[in-house]
């Protein structure tokens, strides 16, 4: 047997099976919890329509008001961080040490997660921590500086914690862009900025677009440090908190599910949204520019 | 493509000059912040009292120990042991052979495969986490040990089937055609051909999953219970109450999870690049 014959071994190759563990547990652990939500959602605590849970999110204001609330946190977090990785990225695009002095200090906030950023935050934004001392030292404002419990330190923490994230992917995409067509582009009389606008960007919209994605999907979902640097009772009650609160604390698990299931769609809707937004403003290779 | 006079050419050029320094004052503002954040823990993990002055008054290690005492670090410590090698063999002992599979085999549904393993990836652990840990509680595996170690393995098996399904399409096809020459069946084709050749990314993998699941939040607070809870839990419940426990306290407690996952950061680092730490979607694998 050669390596065609294997190439064209039959449909339902027997190694395929191998892939049935896997599946299984996924089916099990992932695909089951999601359909079980989804059906208690619409078996509310006290009777009533099977929609209960539903109308009670959407006619209740302090339910409802959580996603705009989670949207005003997500929504400028992602233009903040695509809008800094971009052009950092372009910058570091090329192999060396800056690059990898910058993506060695960004992997540190990843791999530390939420729960630790806030417990830093919370002492470095402090009214007396550095970050206060230096504001207050360098006379740039003079009232106190509050940083914490409040909408700004979400924010805050979003960053921290997504723009790497973002940063990475884009670098990522960024450096699989072949130089020579930039490099072409050089030779022909483009400079920098002709060469970004021109030749990065157009190659750069896919990735972009995903990477928008996937970090307003991420942003959307901010939950400990919403509870640990924000005002959880009022303007950064999240839908997660909302979730939380209603399956923890209510043990009301039938809304807890119908609000998670609001928000998969609420981050449904901007993914396609995002996308769409791409497809109405751009047609052009589907793929970066590769080698 | 207009003619550039020497004008135009020194002005971009300020202009290029003046944008790459406020790009890298940005960059760097924020590095500062990430850096300055993590020294504040450390100065204040050993400081006898510290309120809005440059440094603190004294200091202490006693912190650490009271710490170890308070939260009864020891038993945490073991438990995260536990659910992180747990999660690391089943989603490495899982994730290899499906891999495999997806690399080499060709069978119907191949895609709605994918799309399963796809899925638990881009949906974040807050979104399907609630709904998960209520199936659990109903079973009853909810607040225990195995209830942790199978939410976390969620996100952690596709992790590992998308990071070795493209490291065995490169693997020689050719390899498999001589050992199956030789009448090797499956299983000792893996066993002497394939297993060795995976050892560099079965490594890269489980190094991945090792420090993406310390980490890991939301999932393990959702479904543990008092005697299940992981480092980066407990870290949580003690920042929540900061009132009641010396921030210094829970600060030493934050170093030691900083410490925990920093090594294997760092062991990682020697084997994967940093992107590979966070691009969890960067490319699907394409159906072969």
């Amino acid at each position: 047997m050669s390596a065609a014959d294997l190439a064209m071994a039959p449909r339902g190759d027997r190694r395929g099976w191998l892939v049935a563990p896997a599946v299984v547990v996924l089916l099990a652990l992932f695909v089951y919890p999601f359909i079980y939500g989804v059906v208690i959602s619409f078996q509310p605590m006290d009777g009533g329509s099977i929609w209960a849970n539903y109308i009670h999110f959407f006619t209740t204001s302090t339910e409802f008001n959580t996603l705009w609330a989670t949207f005003k946190l997500a929504a400028p977090a992602t233009l903040i961080n695509v809008g800094m990785a971009v052009p950092v990225a372009f910058a570091l695009r090329r192999n060396s040490r800056k690059q990898r002095i910058v993506t060695t200090i960004l992997v540190i906030p990843i791999t530390l997660g939420t729960v630790l950023i806030a417990d830093g935050m919370l002492t470095f934004y402090s009214p007396v921590g550095w970050f206060s001392q230096l504001v207050h030292g360098l006379n740039l404002y003079s009232q106190e500086v509050r940083l914490t419990h409040n909408y700004w330190g979400v924010l805050i923490s979003l960053v921290i914690s997504d723009f790497p994230f973002v940063f990475l992917l884009t670098l990522s995409y960024i450096s699989g862009i072949d130089p020579t067509l930039a490099k072409a582009a050089g030779t022909l009389g483009a400079n920098t900025w002709q060469q970004f606008r021109l030749i990065y960007l157009p190659l750069l919209v896919p990735g972009l677009s995903m990477a928008a994605a996937l970090s307003f999907v991420q942003t959307f979902a901010v939950f400990p440090s919403a509870i640990l640097l924000g005002a959880p009772a009022g303007p950064t009650r999240v839908i997660s908190i909302a979730a939380y609160e209603a399956a923890f604390e209510q043990y009301d698990y039938g809304m807890a599910s119908a609000i998670a299931i609001v928000m998969g769609f609420a981050q449904l809707l901007i993914v396609c949204a995002i996308f769409a937004f791409r497809r109405a403003f751009y047609t052009g290779p589907a793929t970066s520019g590769k080698g | 493509m207009q003619s550039t006079t020497h004008a135009a050419a020194g002005n971009h050029r300020r202009w290029g000059k003046l944008w790459r320094a406020t790009v890298w004052t940005v960059m760097g503002f924020f590095l500062l912040n990430v850096v300055f954040m993590i020294l504040t823990v450390m100065v204040n993990s050993v400081a006898t009292r510290w309120f809005g002055t440059l440094l603190p008054e004294g200091l202490t290690l006693g912190w650490y120990g009271r710490a170890w005492d308070e939260f009864q670090l020891a038993h945490i410590l073991v438990v995260t042991l536990e659910v992180v090698a747990s999660v690391v063999v089943l989603a490495i002992a899982l994730g290899v052979p499906a891999a495999y599979a997806l690399a080499r085999a060709r069978f119907p549904g191949k895609r709605l495969v994918m799309l399963l393993i796809l899925i638990p990836m881009l949906v974040p652990p807050v979104t399907y986490g609630i709904p998960m840990a209520t199936a659990m509680y109903q079973i009853g595996v909810g607040g225990t040990l195995a209830g942790v170690i199978l939410s976390n393995l969620v996100p952690a098996l596709p992790f590992v089937i998308l990071v070795m399904t493209p490291f065995i399409e490169q693997i020689d096809p050719g390899l498999e055609s001589a050992a199956r020459i030789f009448s090797a069946n499956t299983f000792q084709y893996f066993r002497h051909v394939l297993a060795p050749l995976l050892v560099p990314g079965m490594l890269a993998a489980g190094l991945l999953v090792l420090v993406r699941t310390i980490s890991l939040f939301e999932l393990t607070f959702f479904t543990a219970g008092p005697d299940s809870q992981t480092l980066v839990v407990a870290l949580y419940y003690a920042v929540f109450s900061t009132g009641v426990r010396a921030p210094q306290a829970i600060d030493a407690m934050a170093m030691i999870y900083m410490a925990i996952t920093m090594v294997w950061v760092l062991i990682a680092l020697r084997f994967v690049s940093p992107t590979q730490l966070v691009s969890r979607v960067k490319e699907a694998p394409r159906e072969a």
